[in-house]
């Protein structure tokens, strides 16, 4: 990552003239957006159409674009996948929406043998996007929960973006619309409507695969993603306070990752506490530390540790969910026992 | 006997002369490839269509040259007849650095988007399906009237995303046409321990499409049904289904002796060759005579040993080149543009724009009415049983048109009267 690497904290990354929406409306502006600006942005997916979107994220595309554009699909993930690959084939870019991300697995062969090979094997760009919510923290239980990114990650010619704010949701979703590959869209449902952000009037997108650093700080170096983010920044406050300054990474885009980014960070602080909601094993708390074995293994202070969700299903009832999620008060327990070293 | 049934007065002399060189053409390519294994010059596996050349040839010489196929892995014919030259069939199979792919995969496994139309399978089989589903639905949004094709074989008719496929584009009444090609025979696994009924062109009721059985060993039936739905499906019928009935002669691939097909199954279809057939065919109706036939025998000669001399000389890749590729990096590497055929004010607001309601036959939009038919309450408990012969089949949804009487189930699927059992609208 470069030097003027920006630093931006959840509120400040919007321009001056922006309005205050939720990450929820961020994704309905992007699609809104898209669909306007270029004829050749379809979506399809399970009740996107009359009913505008289990979570209304699609509420108004029907009505401004029409039956062709805006397709109310079977339950059917992998035709959803498969006939939006199809579509990408003759230069359209389709979103297609998952009702719940839990259910992209239902597509798996379609994505991960299919779309993902496509451009290597044969030359065969498919520009399109695999989107919807994900994450827990909602009592949605087992299958309505899941953080299933790491299926993807591991698998090459797919990039997987998983944002934080609505800022980088809009823009980074205008980003996934216009790239030439098949990109997949992680929408942290907890965040839908909890978290507000200022978005600038005009067109914008966010980069993919960079990574933000949301809060600076000398002592160690934070790193995760999505609604983790959040609970992050709520941790590095409360470090703040015994003097310990966490230096808070939102990594945005999980592939391709921004190793820059990171490596930058930890050769400052000198230690690194990867957090994510995602379960521990295969997590991307794996790869990162192997990353900074390789490539920073002088720099460190101390072990890479780790926040994370349990290795077990999402469980239901909140007393079991909320043991099963990472929060603020473990990433705190975590740094501080992390800074000690 | 096949081909019995005189000259087809819709087909030219050229074109029975075409899908002859097609179907030579195949099996020639195939033999070559045969030697090039047993020379230890293909690398990976070989698959063979030995004796469903007819059923590649006659369906893909059906499409116009703007429609997109994508084939299985013994539909090589499809390829030829599309356009590919068998050198781009050898160096796949090569593993060469001139071949489509560039060494990345081998078999059919290719496409070209740009000039062909032909979309890449994957061994995973089914996931055509929706895929060509979306091309045609795209086509059709694009306003480019193509038709999409693709196979699969009884084997793969048992997959979930065949019927996620062929649901979801009944339901969009996308034009594509989908070729069941029935070999009986699904690697060791007989049809009949695959799938409990006689014909898998019955899968199609329950998709409310239109649907044929041909005899897969006669090309011009197989041809003049493929024409058919293809036109049928361009004017907006919606998908159609032909199961093309045929069989596997070779194993799965070269290392398979396929032991465990029975000596006289064989030796019945063996006698059914679907080139032997329709070579008696044109030399009765004098369409084809001896001097015709060598003519051709030396054009194809002559056309794959240039072929198969370039395939051998190709080098193979560098290894450095598996680094590359897995990204699209932009318009260096791809610019992306869809063909419009149609004003695209039509698809933007607010031409595009409706009111977002269903409308629900009986219902009005979206509200109930005095008038409406009551949908649910109503339904007399009925036992379907199997259609005798001669009831009309029910598969009108959709405004499909019927797929014709049913005729009361073969007791062999060898009989030659299962052609066009089902075929057109009688």
């Amino acid at each position: 990552m470069p030097a003027e690497a920006a630093t931006q904290t959840i509120a400040s990354n919007s321009a001056a003239n922006g309005t205050q929406i939720t990450f929820l409306e961020a994704i309905k502006q992007a699609m809104f957006e898209e669909m306007e600006r270029d004829p050749a942005v379809v979506l399809l997916g399970e009740d996107v159409g009359v009913y505008g979107g289990a979570f209304k994220t699609s509420e108004g595309l029907l009505e401004r674009f029409g039956w062709e554009r805006v397709i109310d699909t079977p339950i059917s993930e992998s035709a959803i996948i498969g006939a939006a690959c199809g579509m990408s084939y003759l230069g359209l870019r389709p979103i297609a929406e998952l009702q719940f991300i839990d259910f992209i697995v239902c597509a798996f062969n379609q994505i991960t043998n299919f779309v993902a090979k496509g451009h290597y094997l044969w030359n065969a760009p498919a520009p399109m996007v695999m989107r919807g919510p994900a994450g827990g923290g909602v009592h949605g239980g087992p299958f309505h929960s899941a953080n299933p990114e790491m299926y993807f990650v591991h698998t090459p010619g797919l990039k997987v973006i998983y944002p934080s704010t609505p800022y980088d949701a809009k823009g980074l979703l205008k980003a996934a619309v216009r790239d030439n590959n098949p990109v997949l869209f992680f929408e942290h449902k907890f965040l839908y409507r909890r978290i507000k952000g200022d978005v600038p009037k005009e067109d914008y997108t966010v980069p993919i695969g960079k990574a933000v650093v949301r809060r600076e700080g000398k002592h160690l170096t934070i790193v995760s993603y999505a609604a983790m983010a959040h609970a992050s920044l709520e941790a590095a406050d409360a470090l703040a306070k015994e003097g310990i300054e966490a230096e808070v990474i939102d990594l945005r885009t999980l592939l391709p990752l921004d190793e820059d980014t990171i490596l930058q960070s930890v050769k400052k602080t000198n230690k690194c506490l990867v957090v994510h909601e995602d379960t521990k094993t295969g997590g991307i708390a794996g790869e990162i530390a192997a990353i900074l074995c390789e490539k920073a293994f002088g720099d460190l202070d101390g072990p890479l540790m780790r926040v994370t969700a349990l290795d077990t299903p999402v469980p239901y009832s909140p007393p079991l969910e909320e043991h099963f999620l990472p929060n603020a008060k473990k990433i705190f327990s975590a740094a501080r026992e992390l800074a000690r070293y | 006997m096949a081909n019995g049934n005189g000259i087809n007065k819709q087909l030219t002399k050229q074109q029975y002369l075409d899908l002859y060189y097609y179907m030579r053409l195949n099996r020639a390519v195939e033999d070559t490839m045969v030697k090039l294994f047993r020379q230890n010059k293909i690398v990976g596996g070989l698959y063979s269509s030995l004796g469903q050349e007819a059923v590649s040839v006659g369906t893909a010489y059906a499409l116009d040259k703007k429609d997109w196929l994508a084939p299985m892995i013994r539909n090589i014919g499809a390829l030829l007849v599309k356009g590919v030259p068998p050198r781009d069939v050898f160096m796949q199979h090569m593993a060469k650095y001139d071949s489509p792919t560039r060494g990345k995969d081998g078999t059919s496994h290719f496409g070209d988007l740009e000039k062909l139309h032909i979309v890449s399978p994957i061994s995973m089989l089914g996931d055509l399906i929706p895929v060509m589903t979306g091309i045609a639905i795209g086509g059709r949004y694009l306003g480019q009237k193509i038709v999409t094709m693709t196979w699969i074989g009884d084997g793969g008719s048992s997959t979930g995303v065949f019927h996620e496929g062929l649901n979801f584009a009944a339901t969009q009444k996308a034009p594509f046409v989908l070729i069941l090609e029935n070999n009986l025979w699904a690697y060791s696994t007989p049809v009949r321990r695959q799938v409990p009924i006689e014909n898998l062109a019955d899968r199609a009721k329950a998709y409310g499409i239109s649907s044929y059985i041909v005899d897969g060993n006669n090309v011009v039936d197989v041809f003049t049904t493929a024409r058919e739905a293809v036109n049928r499906v361009r004017n907006g019928e919606g998908p159609i289904l032909i199961e093309c009935k045929t069989f596997r002669r070779l194993g799965h691939a070269q290392h398979d002796p396929a032991e465990y097909v029975p000596k006289e199954m064989r030796a019945h279809w063996e006698a059914k060759d679907p080139i032997t057939q329709y070579e008696k065919f044109l030399t009765a109706e004098k369409l084809l005579d001896a001097k015709g036939k060598k003519e051709i025998e030396e054009k194809i000669e002559q056309l794959l040993a240039k072929e198969r001399d370039f395939a051998e000389n190709s080098p193979m890749p560098p290894p450095e080149f598996a680094e590359t590729g897995v990204y699209c990096t932009g318009d260096d590497c791809h610019k992306i543009r869809p063909k419009w055929e149609r004003p695209q004010s039509e698809v933007t607001p607010p031409k595009s724009s409706v009111k977002p309601v269903w409308t629900v036959e009986g219902f009005g939009a979206g509200q109930s009415a005095a008038t409406a038919a009551i949908h649910f309450g109503d339904t007399k408990t009925q036992i379907l049983e199997e259609e005798t012969p001669g009831t009309p089949a029910t598969t009108k949804s959709n405004g499909a048109k019927s797929s014709a009487n049913t005729k009361a189930p073969l007791k062999k699927p060898a009989k030659a009267a299962v052609t066009a059992a089902r075929k057109g609208r009688s």
